[in-house]
């Protein structure tokens, strides 16, 4: 089981987490501009990285707030956390 | 190549079991190949086999960067059956299922192939309603499937407990008779001994780093840690890497990957005559013919490439297990691992072309699609050697994202292996 540091809270266990996929995925400002190929990439497409991977945790049974995390996937490691509207941290991944 | 017999067998007794010879060459790689198939798991393994005896292509390999059968093809619990909800899904799963009914005897190679049945149990109103749409819609494609009730269920396997007071009482099942298992390993050697046959270099050891693609984009080579081939055929079958793999030529895909566990008990002698799954509490359970209770998990909750996941998981399943089947609260495990499993928004896989020419990709099986090796393999050769799908294949696109035809079996079945 994997502790993670809330940025509200401090650290955790996993079971009191919920996973909320890729982050800084912002929901298109002009819904209706958009065309096919271009909802596809907000829908669907994900970057699924093996190494630094941004993503969304939430701290369910908890706060229940939202943060952002960047994990290495090869370790699991998590190398940072941050809070909801920060810019992703600007670090290079062990694994790239 | 030397046949599998009874015979055979009798004579190399005579012979002390001495003249067996390699069941597959070890060749280096050749400068260039007419296509290659990156990933030497089942699927991969399989596609090179029906694109040499199907389709003639025979200077063609296989690249594995570890060992065959070494990813998920040797990791999964092998449950097999084609019970799925929709028509696409109905008939690529069915196709394999079909395929699995001769594989035996067209490799020369026991994979074991075991109709031993497959029970889903239904605990909620939600799940009879479910289970029973299936049984209809299945029977409609010419799958077949039965509603069982609790009792119908206990006697199929008498291990299960049908009590009431149960934190999630067993209200009924869907049966597929034709369903059950086959021996993981056994489909990647087979494949592997009969391609091989058919001339095929089956290359491990081989990861591939980079793909090449020529001033018009389409694909020319792939660079490997056994140097470049040359080559103007590309398919993919790399499982939980496939995101990485296609990155390498600039296509994105729908997918994320993630941890599956499953384990295994110590061996006991013959109790569990059947598959049993249930969707609802995360359980699966069958019993191999060396004796181990084999039983799997859910997913873990975040995407990772690190084959491992989180004890509680697997413990959450053998919870499940021990209400099940009190019998085997006293058992012991023996191992426990992990595979990495490449998912989809609808979790229907993709077996199509990509927007690059040349290159082929089958992926998105996620939990899967071990029961799927056959059909997979069977329509991926199809696709690359005549560059379109075949017919049962054709609505696994990855455009299907984009056009809005999903072939949403999430919606359907929650979770499914
Ligand atoms: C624990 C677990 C339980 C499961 N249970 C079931 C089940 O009961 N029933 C079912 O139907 N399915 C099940 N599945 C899913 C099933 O195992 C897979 O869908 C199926 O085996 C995929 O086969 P494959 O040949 O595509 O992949 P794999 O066997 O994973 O083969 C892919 C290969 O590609 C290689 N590769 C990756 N990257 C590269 C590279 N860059 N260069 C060269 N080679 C590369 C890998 O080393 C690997 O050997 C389960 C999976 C797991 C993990
Ligand atoms: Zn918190």
């Amino acid at each position: 089981m994997l502790l993670i540091t809330c940025p509200h809270c401090g650290p955790r266990p996993e079971l009191e987490f919920v996973h909320g996929g890729e982050a800084h995925i912002a929901r298109p400002a002009q819904p209706e501009a958009l065309n096919a190929e271009e909802w596809t990439e907000y829908l669907y497409m994900r970057a699924n990285p093996k190494g630094l991977h941004a993503e969304r945790w939430r701290h369910l049974h908890g706060c229940a707030r939202f943060f952002n995390a960047l994990r290495d996937t090869t370790t699991d490691q998590f190398v940072v956390t941050y809070k909801t509207g920060e810019a992703r941290p600007d670090l290079k991944g062990p694994a790239a | 190549m030397q046949k599998f017999s009874a015979f055979e067998l009798f004579k190399q007794g005579l012979n002390g079991q001495a003249g067996w010879k390699p069941q597959w060459r070890s060749p280096e790689p050749k400068a260039a190949y007419d296509a290659v198939i990156i990933g030497g798991g089942g699927h991969g393994l399989g596609a090179a086999y029906y694109l040499a005896k199907q389709h003639g292509m025979r200077n063609i390999a296989v690249l594995e960067k570890g060992w065959l059968g070494g990813g998920n093809t040797g990791r999964n619990t092998t449950i097999i059956r084609s019970n799925y909800l929709f028509d696409e899904s109905a008939g690529l799963y069915d196709h394999s299922v079909k395929l699995w009914e001769g594989l035996s005897q067209e490799l020369n190679y026991n994979v074991m192939f075991s109709q031993r049945g497959v029970m889903m149990l239904a605990h909620t109103v939600h799940d009879v309603q479910v289970f029973k749409r299936h049984v209809h819609a299945n029977r409609a494609n010419g799958v077949d499937n039965e509603w069982l009730s609790p009792e119908e269920a206990k006697a199929y396997c008498p291990p299960l407990n049908i009590s009431d007071n149960m934190r999630y009482p067993v209200l009924g099942a869907a049966l597929q008779r034709r369903g059950g298992t086959a021996r993981h390993d056994a489909v990647a050697w087979g494949y592997a001994r009969a391609a091989d046959d058919l001339g095929v270099d089956i290359i491990e050891n081989c990861e591939v780093t980079g793909i090449r693609r020529n001033a018009a984009g389409a694909v020319e080579a792939v660079e490997t840690t056994k140097g470049l081939i040359r080559t103007p055929k590309i398919g993919v079958s790399a499982a939980g890497h496939t995101s990485v793999v296609l990155g390498m030529a600039g296509v994105r895909l729908p997918l994320e990957s993630y941890p599956l566990q499953a384990l295994v008990s110590e061996p006991i002698k013959p109790v569990f005559p059947c598959v049993v799954m249930s969707n609802t509490i995360h359980a699966y359970i069958s019993q191999s013919d060396k004796g181990e209770l084999v039983i799997g998990a859910g997913t873990d909750i975040y995407t990772s490439y690190t084959q491992r996941g989180g004890l509680h998981i697997s413990q959450h399943t053998l919870e499940a297990i021990c209400e099940l089947f009190p019998a085997f609260r006293r058992m012991r495990m023996l191992r426990n691992w992990g595979g990495i499993v490449d998912v989809t928004p609808d979790r229907s896989p993709i077996v199509a072309k990509t927007p690059v020419p040349g290159l082929y990709v089958n992926c998105g099986w996620g939990t899967g699609g071990f029961k799927a090796t056959p059909g997979a393999a069977h329509t991926l050769a199809w696709t690359i050697a005549k560059d379109e799908p075949h017919p049962i294949n054709a609505p696994f696109t990855i455009e299907r994202f984009r056009d809005g035809h999903l072939i949403d079996e999430a919606a359907a079945a929650a979770v499914a292996h």
